[in-house]
């Protein structure tokens, strides 16, 4: 296809300054985790006097790290596991079915993109104490089953939604089809809806750890010593007795290389999940 | 997903059956269980949102009718009820606290426009010049989507490391290497922590309208370009009429979403600055924060909480109706 | 297919972690012991974050959280808590009325923690329980609450202000310790060199409670208080402008303080700071000296002295900080929780404790014993705590105060720091303020 000149300098101005500003942070997280301390402590230098890996040494042993990084792997695969199989029911039924209560329904699911996180903090603490209380032991406070139902919520409606999308633009002739051959809905939903319906789960799985892996807010007021996740434990480091500038960088590289290799690999599908979806 | 949106904007304004031009599966009707099953593949989904967003949402409103402070938050249920005492509060910009919340409206209002509009922009522009394959292609696009992948909180530290005043890569870029100023800026304080925070909102929401607009673009048939370019339609031409007319509905989506998730930040502000930003980066739901959990006040926060609510489900119900007349104009 | 026995096999794992979370919390089983009536019962502890890092805090406690559990039988499981975070797990467990069972607070809160009524007042037996009130000093006695009321906490570890000064920086410009506040600041200017780098002072000037800390101190100083007699706020009068004025002056007029201090939003970095000889000064608690010698400074290395006056002014150098312990009124573990309340503030426990964390025992007849190496250094905090020291207010809205002050001269620090000269207009108005902003929380 023939491009224009002007569209080639065009695609140069845009690119080059957009590289600069994705990659620096991204150099200043890598270069910096390979520091000796001192090099942090002084003035910003580009390239270290030294490389070690003395950091990513320390980050285990500064704060307790795998084990929240254990807690935020519990956390988030949980929410992600719990959010898909909810999400799947629930668009099914918005998409192939309608029933009294449907608008309402899409209606709640939508508005909740509207709420303040920060209106539910304290309800959401006094109903988890209510519950536990009624049951007599610790299920939602403090505990990961309380971050997972937390974080259940957050995803599930942009799940339900995006997967929605995804199955209005599954052709309803195949589960028709199946359904005249006397298959039931759930056979319909199983054999036919879901194998389609592939990259659309795949883009709520991918959405969904995400959130439940960066979120802030709320894990900083509803986990303790024992459920503390990534997110709130990589503070530790500046509440010591220096800011390890250094091994902060070296946490936050450990912390990011796991969710980004694994967003790469499947964000084709997101892509896909998006584009069926959005464009129809 | 736009389409689905309005569909439901209809629905919930004609709670009986919708009859849209795709064929409902009739032969459940008849079957009991058939009506049932749509009503049982919703419960999971129905009873966690009650428990988690539908009852908090209530007891949050209500607590903004009680006067919550300090001397009752052991006892809930004996908070005076002060009925539109804390709204009053809120409102009145002759009162100090009415007047920062003003003033964060405000802030957070700018800052939302600059996010959501750079990051459109950039991600636009991204997907626009990344349409065409080209060498290179693959690893640009899999560098801008890093930053979204990387969790909030490593992201946002890194930058703080960046704006650090003494020993940060910004001031020995601008002082020590381009000597732009004598005396190191701060940007984490002061006047310029309003456009720190914006510029770390771009870097992390940017790759998001990157992603979605380069999904909307892969949706568009070449042959509509071919068939244009057989025309002689140039490619600005080609982008103009082609790309960002057929874009209009992923974009009209993508802007509210951005602009409701924005209009909510809480993480850039809350790592970047601590609980006591700038007034010039003091945005709203971190103004909500302090009046709750470092003042003590739940009543007021509660409802600052709701006026922000009711702003945004304005702005949603606003986007629906002017969604809804461009939908039918076009 | 595939994906059926993915979705399977994510629901048992869902639901397995799910009943994981519920095994957890399960309780052992009481064995009886005459000697030991508690004996099988565990309590939660919630510590505040005293030492050089939480994992050093641990390191400490847990030794004698061991010979308490070997006494009597009962187990603690201890959580250090920090500062950052204190407040709002505090708040967390007295909303949700679900926390631990014993916690520590920060003695100047604990007014505004008694008016929750989330924890247990030290009265009649419960008082007798943890071995009475007279076994306190009289001053740490004033930290926990009004007079007349019961108190919700008992002292742990004290702690007062004092000036810290680096001795080689003093040296190195023949300097005296300064003993008042016009020679502080001399002394300041001369050692201040900001082409070395090298601040005459140093303070945690981006810090909300130690802006307030040193607001109170420094509008004694000038004879007024933040509070009037019935303890209502009374933050716009001369005394309080005053006192925000002379420690805002360091960096905004006598420029002795590195501007970047504005950005310093935990006394950690300015621990560092003087520690790495950067400042000749630096007005810490005495707690600090545990921090400095984590940052490889030794008490040979400086000297102390109270906090300094204007000449004229009142000779208050401090309030008398430090941290107080609570019991959580509906603990299911009362007995156990005050059992736990005696150990901690027993001798030999307030010994060892407050030598660790290089405190002041608040216990009658308890040496300091952190300071048994430098004698100079105890006498002088032993003065401090004795002629220099005043009670903080023992008023409910003191936590208000801390946010709406404190967080008001942070800001204007941040003003000073980014090139505006803050004026006494600029601070009355943030005391104006302050001061509405009190009559709606």
């Amino acid at each position: 296809m023939h491009e224009p000149r002007s569209f080639k300098i065009f695609r140069w101005v845009v690119l080059v300054p957009l590289v600069l500003f994705t990659a620096v942070p991204l150099y200043v997280m890598m270069s910096s985790s390979l520091k000796p301390l001192g090099d942090v402590q002084g003035p910003w230098e580009w390239w270290p006097s030294e490389f070690t890996i003395q950091p990513f040494i320390d980050i285990w042993s500064t704060v307790p790290l795998a084990h929240y990084f254990w807690n935020s792997l519990v956390v988030s695969v949980c929410a992600t596991a719990a959010s898909v199989i909810i999400a799947i029911f629930a668009s099914y039924a918005i998409s192939r079915y309608r029933f009294r209560g449907r608008g309402a329904f899409s209606g709640v699911v939508l508005s909740t993109q509207m709420f303040p996180g920060i209106l539910f903090l304290l309800p959401l603490f006094i109903i988890f104490v209510n519950i536990d209380r009624a049951l007599g032991f610790q299920l939602f406070y403090q505990t990961q089953a309380g971050l997972i139902v937390t974080y259940l919520t957050f995803t599930l409606p942009f799940s339900i939604w995006m997967l929605a999308s995804y199955m209005d633009g599954i052709p309803r002739d195949l589960d028709e089809a199946a359904r005249v051959d006397g298959t039931t809905a759930m056979g319909a939903l199983f054999r036919v809806v879901l194998p389609s319906a592939r990259p659309g789960i795949i883009a709520v799985a991918v959405y969904s750890f995400m959130t439940a892996w960066g979120e802030i807010l709320f894990a900083s007021q509803m986990t303790n010593n024992e459920t503390r996740t990534l997110s709130i434990g990589l503070q530790a480091y500046s509440t010591e007795v220096n800011v390890y500038w250094n091994q902060v960088m070296a946490a936050s590289l450990v912390v990011s290389v796991p969710i980004v290799v694994g967003f790469l690999i499947l964000q084709r599908y997101l892509v896909a999940g998006l584009t069926a979806g959005a464009v129809k | 997903m736009s389409s689905t949106l309005v569909e439901h904007e209809a629905a919930a304004k004609a709670p009986r059956p919708v009859t849209t031009g795709t064929p409902s599966p009739r032969r459940s009707r008849r079957l009991s269980w058939g009506r049932i099953t749509p009503y049982l593949l919703i419960l999971p989904a129905i009873v966690f949102e009650l428990l988690v967003h539908v009852v908090p949402m209530v007891v949050g409103v209500w607590m903004s009718f009680i006067q919550l402070t300090q001397f009752y938050i052991t006892n809930w249920l004996s908070a005076p009820f002060v009925g539109f005492g804390n709204f009053q509060i809120a409102l009145d910009f002759q009162n100090p606290l009415g007047a920062q919340l003003a003033r964060s409206f405000g802030v957070t209002l700018a800052f939302t426009i600059l996010t959501v509009g750079s990051s459109w922009l950039f991600g636009m522009a991204a997907s626009i010049v990344l349409q065409r394959s080209f060498r290179g292609r693959g690893f640009l696009r899999t560098l801008f989507l890093i930053p979204y992948a990387i969790p909030a909180y490593a992201g946002i530290i890194t930058w703080k490391f960046i704006f650090q005043r003494d020993t940060g890569l910004l001031n020995e870029l601008l002082v020590d290497n381009l000597h732009l100023t004598d005396t190191a800026p701060f940007w984490l304080i002061g006047d310029n922590a309003f456009w720190s925070l914006v510029i770390v909102s771009v870097w992390q929401q940017w790759p998001f309208a990157f992603l979605m607009t380069m999904a909307g673009m892969q949706g568009i048939p070449e042959e509509l370009y071919e068939a244009a370019a057989i025309d002689g339609a140039s490619v600005w031409q080609q982008m103009r009429h082609i790309t960002l007319g057929l874009m209009r509905p992923i974009n009209s989506v993508l802007l509210l979403l951005l602009f409701l998730w924005t209009f909510r930040e809480f993480n850039t502000p809350f790592v970047l600055f601590g609980a006591r930003p700038a007034d010039s980066a003091n945005l709203l739901v971190v103004n909500i924060y302090q009046s709750s959990f470092i003042q003590w006040n739940f009543g007021l926060g509660a409802a600052m909480s709701v006026l922000l609510m009711l702003f945004l489900i304005l702005v949603a119900a606003l986007w629906a109706v002017w969604n809804r007349k461009v939908r039918r104009d076009a | 297919m595939k994906i059926r026995i993915l979705t399977a096999g994510a629901a048992v794992l869902a639901l397995t972690v799910g009943l994981a979370g519920c095994a957890q919390s399960g309780e052992s089983p009481a064995p009886t012991d005459a000697s030991k009536p508690y004996a099988g019962t565990t309590i939660k502890y919630w510590a505040t974050n005293q030492g050089p890092s939480l994992d050093a805090d641990v390191e400490i406690l847990q030794p004698e959280l061991d010979k308490f559990e070997e006494q009597t039988g009962i187990t603690v499981d201890l959580e250090v808590i920090p500062w950052s975070d204190m407040t709002n797990n505090t708040l967390a467990a007295a909303v949700s009325g679900q926390g631990p069972d014993v916690v520590n607070i920060g003695n100047t809160n604990a007014t505004t923690l008694n008016t929750t009524g989330a924890f247990l007042p030290f009265e009649g037996e419960d008082l007798d329980a943890v071995g009475g009130k007279d076994k306190f000093l009289e001053s740490a006695w004033q930290t926990t609450g009004p007079e007349g009321v019961a108190p919700t906490s008992l002292p742990l570890y004290s702690q007062v202000y004092g000036l810290f000064y680096n001795k080689a920086l003093f040296e190195a410009k023949n300097l005296e310790a300064p003993t008042t506040w016009e020679e502080l600041v001399d002394a300041a200017k001369a050692i201040t060199d900001p082409a070395t780098d090298t601040w005459g002072i140093v303070a945690p000037a981006g810090t909300v409670n130690v802006a307030m800390h040193i607001q109170y101190i420094f509008t004694a100083q000038a004879g007024g208080s933040p509070f009037d007699k019935a303890g209502e706020p009374d933050f716009v009068t001369d005394e309080n402008i005053a006192g925000v004025r002379q420690y805002l002056d360091l960096m905004s007029e006598a420029k002795v303080m590195n501007p970047s201090n504005a950005q310093f939003t935990d006394g950690t970095q300015a621990t560092s700071e003087f520690a790495a000889g950067k400042a000749g000064m630096y007005m810490a608690q005495t707690g600090n000296v545990a921090a400095l010698q984590a940052n490889g400074m030794d008490p040979s290395q400086y000297g102390v002295v109270p906090v300094p006056a204007p000449a004229g002014g009142d000779e208050v150098g401090s309030f008398i900080a430090g941290t107080n312990i609570s019991v959580f009124k509906n603990t299911k573990h009362k007995e156990a929780a005050l059992e736990f309340v005696k150990f901690m503030t027993s001798p030999e426990v307030s010994e060892t404790l407050n030598k660790a964390y290089g405190t002041l025992p608040p216990l009658k007849d308890v040496p300091a014993s952190a300071y048994e190496d430098f004698p100079e250094l105890m006498d002088m905090w032993s003065l401090i705590l004795a002629d220099h020291a005043i009670p903080m207010s023992q008023v409910p809205t003191v936590s208000a105060y801390q946010a709406n002050v404190g967080g008001g001269v942070v800001a204007l620090f941040a003003e000073a720091a980014t090139g505006a000269t803050p004026t006494d207009a600029d601070i009355e108005a943030m005391l104006n303020e302050a001061q509405q902003k009190m009559a709606t929380s």
